[in-house]
């Protein structure tokens, strides 16, 4: 044996081999690689949120404006208080989890069960937050109207407050039918039905003068706009006076004047949009629903496979598994991988709901 | 495995006494970031949203600068990043900030170009 071992007599050096420069376990570097990888993929998909947000940056839905439930309090609006709690549970979940692994060097199996119990609850709370938040958005509120160019028309009151179709849509005698697959031809589908059509929306809104229309656009920056002696400017700022009543609220969805909002409706209206999917959505740019679906899921799909992880380690904390083994670094690399999750919500919940 | 930890946040200006308590001292650094940034949310003081530094709203400025630093304190303290050499440090985080910041400087000012290009087109396609 000794012959295949070459003596090159820098055992003990830098190169000698058996040397440990980041003084980290294989299984810790591991998770490390995983989460720089796993960082760099979540930022391409907040990067390329940000991109289509640029793109549409004077028409993107207001975040205030789309996520304002609270379960169990119907009707009241209540922007933000719910992610901020949710935000709460996850953090939360970090602090015991963290706790678990403090309790784990000191090798103290009972502590580091219920760490890890309150840990797995928090998880499955924030998952059941997200679903229901998803629920919410695709139920949508309001509903709106959608243009032959894919703009989302919202209505108004005359004081500015917002109307929900079903409240002045007229029921007009239609006999709409869902075409299915089964019948005519080969896999063609209908749409969804919405609970009124275009038509009866439209009729509704006709008989209703005090009935206003929001544009997705945002009111942009008047002074300066007025200020510039650009000929596009100018006639932007008159299209803008001709159009809107409002344009003194910058930053704020355009309302169309009376006269405007029944031309806006009648010629450029196709169909009803309820709630949110990934091809049409009342409250703004479908873009905006698709990155909301792709990017809160796939960080919901990390958290609950975070809960799946936890459960196995919880379980093979209580028969023993690390207690046998020595040490308690697998809820250690498992904890790296909950506070990365943890990470990653503080980071979309600042560019989904804050910016 | 030795399991010593850093006791100190803020730059030694608060020690805490053992490791659990350090972890909810960050813990309430982190609540109290939060709770800041959601009542700034909510009330969106008229001169934060007004003024712009670098064409963005200080208000955006805040928000970001807060989550940076919850990053910090998690990566940090609760991923016992205070913990390791400084190569560790280095190779997950600089890796990290270079590769986004450049993904985030190209993808932004791309997605700006195409906006004007909407915007100063002659094609129509509010209808």
């Amino acid at each position: 044996m000794d012959a295949t071992v070459a003596q090159t007599g820098t055992e003990g050096k830098t190169w000698g081999g058996g040397n440990r420069p980041l003084k980290a376990s294989y299984g810790k570097m591991m998770m490390w690689f995983f989460i720089v990888s796993d960082a760099l993929t979540f930022s391409g998909f907040l990067a390329s949120y940000g991109f289509s947000r640029f793109k549409f940056i004077d028409s993107w839905p207001i975040a205030d404006e789309v996520f304002t439930h609270v379960p169990f309090l119907h009707g009241v609006p209540a922007p933000m208080y719910y992610v901020a709690f949710m935000t709460f549970i996850l953090i939360f979940s970090s602090v015991t989890m963290v706790l678990a692994v403090d309790a784990g060097h000191k090798m103290q199996k009972k502590k580091v069960i219920w760490y890890l119990f309150f840990t797995i609850i928090g998880g499955l709370i924030f998952v059941g937050s997200q679903a229901w938040e998803w629920a919410t958005f695709i139920k949508g509120d309001y509903g709106a109207v959608e243009t032959n160019g894919g703009k989302i028309l919202q209505f108004l009151d005359k004081d500015g407050k917002r109307v929900a179709i079903g409240e002045f849509a007229t029921t007009l005698p239609s006999t709409t039918e869902t075409h299915t697959e089964g019948n005519g031809i080969w896999y063609m589908e209908g749409g969804t039905e919405t609970s009124f059509n275009y038509e009866e929306v439209k009729a509704g809104f006709l008989a209703n003068e005090n009935l206003l229309i929001r544009d997705q656009e945002l009111i942009p920056d008047m002074e300066a706009l007025r200020a510039s002696e650009d000929t596009a400017d100018k006639q932007e700022v008159a299209r803008l006076e001709r159009s809107f009543i409002n344009l003194d609220a910058t930053g704020e969805k355009a309302i169309y004047s009376r006269e405007m909002s029944v031309a806006k409706l009648v010629n450029d209206g196709k169909l009803v949009v309820e709630g949110a999917n990934l091809k049409h959505n009342e409250y703004g740019t479908p873009l905006f629903a698709d990155f909301f679906f792709f990017i809160t899921g796939f960080h919901g799909f990390h958290v609950f496979s975070g809960v799946i992880f936890n459960l196995i380690i919880f379980f093979n904390v209580i028969i023993g598994t690390y207690e046998r083994r020595g040490h308690y670094e697998m809820v250690e690399k498992v904890g790296l991988y909950w506070h990365f999750v943890d990470l990653v919500w503080v980071f979309v919940f600042t560019f989904f709901y804050l910016v | 495995m030795a399991h010593e930890h850093k006791l100190e946040i803020f730059r030694g200006l608060l020690k805490f006494k053992s490791n659990v308590t350090k972890i909810w001292g960050v813990f309430t650094v982190l609540s109290i970031v939060t709770v800041v940034e959601v009542a700034l949310g909510i009330i969106k003081p008229e001169w934060l949203t007004e003024n712009r530094f670098m064409a963005m709203k200080l208000l955006n400025w805040i928000f970001i600068i807060l989550t940076l630093a919850k990053a910090y304190y998690i990566t940090w303290d609760f991923m016992h990043m205070r913990d390791e050499v400084k190569a560790m440090r280095r190779a997950v985080v600089w890796t990290g900030v270079f590769l986004i910041c450049y993904l985030v400087l190209i993808l932004l000012i791309e997605g700006d170009y195409i906006y004007e290009v909407y915007k100063s087109n002659y094609v129509k396609f509010n209808f």
